[in-house]
């Protein structure tokens, strides 16, 4: 058969119209904007425009890139450190968040089976409250005069108001507490399909519970925990309004110099570049954890 | 996403993820629904091509700062003209700028800061009034008047909303207590500048504007260079002034000052003189017992005019002329500084300002301490850069 009939067979089977809507989906929204964001990286910036990338001299096109922004992203400290600043917060919240996560979806898992979709909604609750307002309640917490202070000060364990806002302690709290249903779900969802029966057979063999967790059971939930890890990390990279509401001057993140080459330095050039730089650290990572997960599956 | 379609995941999971992204989504791109519609609906008016001698749907987009309206001012203009306004705020020239540029904003009335407002008259996105349709226009205080010219000769473009300054606010009681026997300083800006005194006012909070196009005008007049100088050394004089008092600096922000001042969680602020008015006067309304104070300093703080402009691509430029034209009326402009306690440039309207707002020296300054203030001025791009680089580096202490 020539490939040309194959194709048309596919068309008439309907294939081309299930892959061609997610496909178009992704090509509209994920990568013709990606592309336009690199064109804008590699122009300059005028007064109150971008620079043409094609500009006509007689009728002839000449093409002008401009790559001094990239340059001048790795020349300057302030970019590289405040990347590594970025995926250290990031890398935080994602292991705290396994480290609570876990163990919640996994006595979530083992709950009767009744109970589950109660123990899920529960999870999902917050989510009916602007996630702004929630962020902002934090603040209203972790203040010097607020409540938790004022708590421990009126029952005398500490005499001068603890200092809780505005610096690392405060951003992690609120990236956790935000990320931590992105943790929870996919771990849920693998460890509820985990067959008890090899636990079974590990303790008729003389395992201990502890021993048959770390040999069974984790292992097994290998897929939900990078599925788990993907969700929190990668959004957290890119975080700006949680480190701008709970951070302070010394947890600048990534979305913060963005904001300043957009907003203060009037830039787009640059803080287009700046994105493209950030995609490119999250793909890294991702692209790892993807063919680690691939393999998995083969096994 | 591969991740997301292992084969150990059930189906119900990934519709709850789904709608777990699809809620924060939602919540997010709410944020800036109330714009987005105002702008929508904007163009999508069947007049929006109408000519502007002719009849104008009656519609009014305007964009302004936070907390700088009287409870009045819309719906007076809205019973006089039969306009409908539709009124959306921001808080920094920065987010105003970015979408003035970004153009098609749907507004057809903006208030940039004056040296801004220079910005998107040079780049051809502010129009030139009709002075026949503002006869209200004989009310502005000559002076004011001259000041703007600077940035905008001829008055062709900008109109003042109101005004004030930046300078040194603080907590009076707080501050007596953090000095102990130091008396306060002869130069005022010392409170914020001067590691001898930031030292012990650390222990009650000192706070700072996060605009470095404000503080650094200020910073280099303090270590005697030029307010906007284009020489990078001199805005490296000024970062190294600033970074020994940075281990004494509690927090950067600046909208939320008239909240930390007026609940007592900072005594000193470099910020806008009429916030620091706008707090003492919650705290004496809220009964807080915060005693707070804006200072007017010999050295100068950094004026600045907030001020009416009507985009190039305003759809609505008529009902733009006959708002402009509202707020010069005397009653209207003394009502906007009666209620935000920030100057306006309306000489007709002295006679309505509340005495206590009049004859408060810090509001309406004196002669000679106007002379003192750094007049609205403006730097380059690259040297934009500068400041913005050197007050990130400042804000994070290294």
């Amino acid at each position: 058969m020539t490939k040309l009939a194959r194709f048309s067979q596919s068309l008439t089977s309907g294939k081309l119209i299930v892959i061609g809507v997610p496909m178009a989906w992704f090509l509209l929204l994920v990568a013709i904007p990606l592309l336009i964001i690199m064109k804008i990286s590699l122009s300059e910036m005028e007064a109150t425009s971008v620079s043409k990338m094609i500009s006509w001299t007689n009728g002839l096109p000449t093409l002008k890139l401009n790559f001094s922004n990239y340059q001048f992203i790795f020349s300057d400290a302030l970019y590289v450190k405040t990347y590594i600043s970025s995926i250290k917060y990031a890398l935080i919240t994602t292991l705290i968040c396994l480290g609570i996560g876990y163990p919640f979806a996994y006595f979530m898992a083992r709950a009767p089976k009744h109970i589950q979709p109660t123990l899920l909604m529960l999870i999902m609750l917050p989510f009916w409250t602007s996630f702004l307002l929630r962020i902002y309640a934090w603040k209203t917490l972790l203040v010097s005069n607020g409540v938790i202070n004022n708590l421990l000060m009126s029952l005398h364990v500490i005499n001068a108001p603890l200092d809780m806002m505005n610096n690392s302690f405060s951003l992690t709290i609120g990236m956790v507490y935000s990320y931590l249903p992105f943790m929870i779900l996919p771990l849920y969802a693998n460890l509820s399909k985990l067959d008890l029966r090899y636990l079974e057979a590990a303790a008729d063999l003389g395992t201990s519970p502890f021993k048959a967790f770390w040999l069974i059971t984790v292992p097994l939930s290998k897929a939900g925990i990078i599925a788990g890890s993907m969700l929190v990390f990668i959004p957290a990279v890119g975080e700006y309004v949680i480190p701008e509401l709970l951070g302070g001057p010394s947890t600048l993140m990534i979305g913060r110099v963005l904001w300043d080459e957009f907003f203060s330095n009037n830039d787009w050039p640059m803080a287009a570049a700046v994105a493209v730089v950030m995609i490119a650290l999250i793909l890294v990572p991702m692209a790892i954890l993807n063919r680690a997960e691939a393999k998995l599956e083969e096994a | 996403m591969r991740f997301l379609s292992n084969k150990h995941s059930a189906p119900t999971i990934k519709l709850m993820l789904a709608l777990l992204f699809g809620i924060t989504g939602l919540t997010i791109a709410s944020c800036g629904q109330k714009t987005e519609d105002s702008a929508k609906s904007a163009d999508t008016t069947p007049n929006a091509a109408a000519p502007a001698t002719g009849e104008e749907e009656k519609i009014l987009n305007i964009y302004n700062w936070s907390d700088y309206l009287a409870e009045d001012t819309i719906p007076n203009f809205e019973k006089e003209t039969g306009i409908k306004v539709r009124y959306d705020i921001f808080d920094s020239n920065e987010i105003l700028h970015a979408k003035m540029i970004a153009k098609n904003t749907g507004y057809d009335i903006v208030v940039p800061s004056s040296n801004w407002g220079k910005m998107q008259i040079d780049g051809g996105l502010i129009q030139k009034l009709d002075k026949s349709k503002l006869p209200n226009w004989k009310n502005l205080d000559p002076t004011v008047l001259a000041q703007l010219a600077q940035l905008d000769p001829g008055n062709e473009h900008l109109v003042d909303w109101l005004w004030s300054y930046t300078t040194v606010g603080i907590n009076v009681d707080k501050v007596k207590t953090a000095l102990g026997d130091m008396p306060m300083p002869e130069n005022t800006w010392d409170l914020v500048f001067d590691p001898k005194y930031t030292s012990k006012l650390k222990s009650c909070g000192i706070s700072m504007l996060d605009a470095p196009s404000e503080v650094f005008p200020i910073a280099l007049r303090y270590v005697h260079k030029p307010e906007f100088s284009l020489v990078e050394a001199d805005y490296k004089a000024a970062f190294d002034m600033l970074m020994k008092v940075r281990p004494d600096i509690k927090r950067f922000n600046s909208g939320g000052q008239i909240e930390d001042l007026a609940s007592g969680n900072i005594c000193v602020a470099l910020g806008w003189a009429g916030d620091f008015n706008l707090a003492r006067k919650r705290s004496i309304e809220n009964k807080s017992e915060q005693n707070i104070e804006a200072l007017v300093t010999k050295m100068g703080g950094y004026m600045f005019m907030d001020t009416m402009a009507i985009p190039t691509d305003a759809k609505h430029p008529n009902n733009a002329h006959k708002f402009i034209n509202y707020v010069l009326d005397a009653k209207v402009h003394a009502g906007l500084t009666n209620a935000v306690t920030y100057a306006n440039p309306n000489k007709a309207a002295t006679e309505f300002v509340n005495p206590e707002i009049r004859n408060n020296k810090t509001i309406f300054l004196s002669d000679e301490d106007v002379k003192n203030l750094i007049p609205p001025g403006n730097v380059d791009n690259a040297t934009r850069r500068i400041e913005t680089r050197l007050y990130t580096q400042f804000k994070t202490g290294t």
